[in-house]
């Protein structure tokens, strides 16, 4: 079986990371940006796995693991922060939560 | 009884405190028995000092008492007190004249407003007068200066409600400032040199090394002697208003007249003239500041009296007279003459206290008019005032028998025998001004018949007990004082000169009078004061044959158109305040108007307004950033990332 070259790791993952870049700067519903920061995370763990598999160090695998747990704890967090805003304001359009302009 | 001197200072402040912080709500009695008391107390723990002095188991040797020294590091300043023979005499005068104002002043400003806190200041006024005569070192000394200066103003400004007072306080302080800033670089030569300011330490310091220079960096390279002599003589001369820095004086007579009396005339003024007899041991060793100081002294005395003639205020009259009279101090002190000089500043408390209280008493009648041309006649209703006062106008002319020919014959006597016969002119010539315009005010005042309103004839009445008892004491001073100091010349061969050997311990190296004695004989002295005596009785008639009489006022108008130019020079006191004020004043102003407007206005407070101008629009540019939106932030933070790997890889 001939390995995947680790160039196409690398690129699916610039191209993950991009659309979450995109996604975090561009929507509106803070979810979705939610969503989009997941899919950067997702996308540097999927670096860091293709280069433990390329160079056999488990140290990539075992920091995936971490990164994993704080974004779920990232989400809980996050999760409970929005429905407090939406509990307050009706909304979760973050142009519509601009209070602290300067 | 001696250990209690220290007390004599802290008594009066105590007085000046308990009237000044506590007094708000006391019954004006209870303020006249403090105001009055404290000074009563002074005298009398001052007379008992001075009796066990005198009679104690060490009569004349100087005691001295340290309460407190303060320290830092090798700096030891001690505050202690010294009673000596030159003290003594100033304590007494300072005493004695001062309780007998404050009886005074209760009947003087007993209508007035601020009564109690015209006492707190005097109260005040006599105890740094006291620190001042009996510090035992040049900064105790310094404290009790500053702190008449301070009592001067704050009571030449009493009336602060009006106009002329408070400026006229406001000059005296500045003027004075300039003295005080010579004397305290006196004392730091003094200090640099010798790391102590105690006299019985200094002065014999500087005798013993007479060739001792000051770096030429700080001190014009002069010898320390003369330096110091130097600094501590434009010190006197602010603070007893000497060519060029008396012109304070005249204007301090804005204040209550028994201020004018107490502290203008007869005690702070002659605190410059009781340093220079206190600093002898320096002045000896610096011949050159001697004969600067003499000059200063007589060109003083000479100027001060032909302002004197003009004058129709008769406060101004009685001021610039002092001025003359502090010349003649300075006279006998830069002759060498210290006990003379002594002698004149205690003759001189009697007489001038004593006819100030009388002008006050006058004014007092008057209702506060005083001027004389709208006065005369009055001694039909003030007979006290003008029997005291005429005893003191004779005392100061020099009418033999009274205190101030004793006085002044010494001080010419010594300019006589010191051979600077201009001087000696000077002083005499001096002399003859003196009675003269003394009595120019005598006619003036009480002479005649009254120039001024009805309404003021009909309130016209002798003063009341309190202020006419201490005239009478001043008068019988001003006629006895004298007699401590009677010349040899006319004592019969005997030696009655109690003054002047009383002083002797305390003045180091005789000098002046003593060797005038020897330089002219007894035909030539008696001479002199004859001479003396004929020019001071010449000027009193010429006073009475000009304005004797009902048409005094004309016969003086006369003499005054008759030299319309003199009379103007001298009515305007030779245009001194406008040479001052265009010299000094208005370019001082202008240089002070160039720093407010140009480098306070517009250079410093301009370069703060320009960063508050560039805080100001980077903040408003800036705010832009912030707007509040999590997504701009977003987008900051993700170029930040970026930027920050792209800095990392390249």
């Amino acid at each position: 079986m001939s390995s995947v070259p680790i160039s196409w790791y690398l690129l699916l993952s610039a191209v993950l990371f991009g659309i979450g870049a995109i996604g975090a700067l561009t929507r509106r519903n803070g979810i979705s940006i939610f969503l989009s920061v997941e899919l950067m995370l997702n996308a540097g763990n999927l670096t860091l796995i293709a280069y433990a598999r390329q160079w056999n160090d488990h140290t990539g695998q075992l920091i995936v693991f971490f990164v994993m747990a704080v974004a779920a704890a990232e989400a809980a967090v996050g999760l409970a922060l929005f429905i407090a805003v939406f509990r307050q304001r009706r909304t979760i359009d973050v142009n519509r939560l601009n209070l602290l302009q300067g | 009884m001696l250990e209690l001197l220290w007390l004599i200072p802290i008594l009066p402040l105590a007085g000046a405190a308990v009237n000044g912080l506590l007094g708000r709500k006391f019954p004006k009695a209870l303020v006249t028995a403090v105001g009055v008391g404290a000074p009563l107390a002074t005298l009398l723990l001052a007379l008992g000092c001075l009796w066990h002095y005198a009679h104690g188991s060490f009569p004349g040797n100087a005691y001295e008492q340290v309460k407190y020294a303060w320290t830092t590091g090798d700096l030891a300043i001690p505050a202690g007190f010294l009673l000596d023979r030159l003290s003594a005499v100033m304590l007494f005068i300072v005493t004695f004249v001062g309780f007998l104002i404050h009886v005074y002043s209760a009947g003087y400003m007993g209508h007035e407003e601020g009564y109690r806190r015209y006492f707190a200041y005097l109260n005040l006024f006599m105890s740094a007068m006291l620190m001042l005569v009996l510090g035992n070192n040049y900064l105790v000394m310094f404290v009790g200066w500053e702190g008449v200066g301070l009592c001067s103003y704050l009571l030449i400004g009493f009336y602060y409600d009006q106009l002329i007072p408070p400026a006229a306080g406001k000059k005296a302080f500045i003027v004075n400032r300039i003295g005080d800033f010579a004397f305290l670089l006196g004392m730091f030569a003094l200090f640099a040199n010798f790391g102590s300011l105690t006299y019985h330490d200094v002065l014999p310091k500087i005798a013993a090394n007479p060739g001792l220079v000051t770096a030429s960096a700080y001190g014009l390279g002069l010898p320390l002697a003369s330096f110091v002599a130097l600094c501590f003589f434009i010190g006197a001369m602010g603070k007893s208003a000497q060519i060029p820095l008396y012109v304070w004086l005249p204007d301090a007579m804005a204040g209550p007249t028994p201020v004018s009396a107490l502290i203008h005339a007869a005690t702070m003024v002659t605190a410059g003239v009781y340093m220079v007899v206190r600093s002898n041991v320096i002045y000896q060793l610096a011949p050159g500041v001697s004969l600067f100081v003499a000059i200063i002294g007589a060109s003083t005395a000479i100027f001060a009296a032909t302002i004197a003639l003009a004058q129709t205020d008769i406060k101004k009259v009685l001021a610039y007279s002092t001025v003359s009279q502090l010349g003649y101090m300075f006279l006998a002190a830069g002759l060498g003459a210290y006990s003379a000089a002594l002698f004149h500043v205690m003759t001189h408390a009697f007489f001038k206290a004593l006819l100030f209280l009388g002008s006050g008493s006058v004014i007092h009648a008057m209702g506060g008019e005083q001027d004389m041309t709208k006065m005369g006649g009055l001694r039909k209703h003030m007979p006290s005032t003008f029997i005291t006062y005429v005893i003191g106008a004779l005392a100061i002319a020099g009418v033999p028998g009274l205190a101030g020919f004793f006085s002044k014959d010494e001080i010419l006597h010594a300019a006589a025998g010191s051979g600077h016969w201009v001087l000696w002119a000077v002083g005499l010539i001096t002399a003859g001004l003196t009675a003269f315009y003394m009595f120019r005010s005598v006619y003036l005042t009480f002479f005649g018949h009254f120039r001024g309103t009805h309404e003021q004839e009909h309130h016209l009445h002798e003063s009341p007990p309190s202020m006419t008892v201490p005239l009478w004491i001043l008068a019988v001073g001003a006629v006895v004082a004298g007699y401590v100091g009677v010349p040899k010349l006319l004592s019969f061969g005997r030696d009655l000169n109690w003054f002047h050997h009383w002083l002797e311990p305390v003045i180091a190296v005789p000098q002046g009078i003593e060797a005038g004695e020897h330089n002219i004989g007894t035909g030539v002295e008696l001479m002199l004061v004859l001479i003396t005596s004929l020019v001071a009785i010449a000027g009193i008639v010429f006073a009475w044959q000009t304005y004797g009489g009902d048409k005094g006022l004309t016969k003086g108008r006369a003499w005054a158109e008759r030299f319309p130019l003199l009379h103007r020079l001298l009515l305007n006191k030779w245009y001194v305040d406008e040479i001052y004020d265009a010299l000094i004043v208005r370019p001082l102003a202008m240089i002070s108007r160039f720093f407010w407007k140009v480098v306070d206005t517009f250079v410093i407070d301009g370069a703060i307004n320009a960063g508050a101008f560039l805080t100001e629009l980077t903040g408003d540019v800036g705010r832009f950033s912030t707007t509040g939106n999590v997504r701009n932030y977003a987008l900051y933070f993700f170029l930040g990332v970026i930027l920050l790997f792209w800095w990392i890889a390249f």
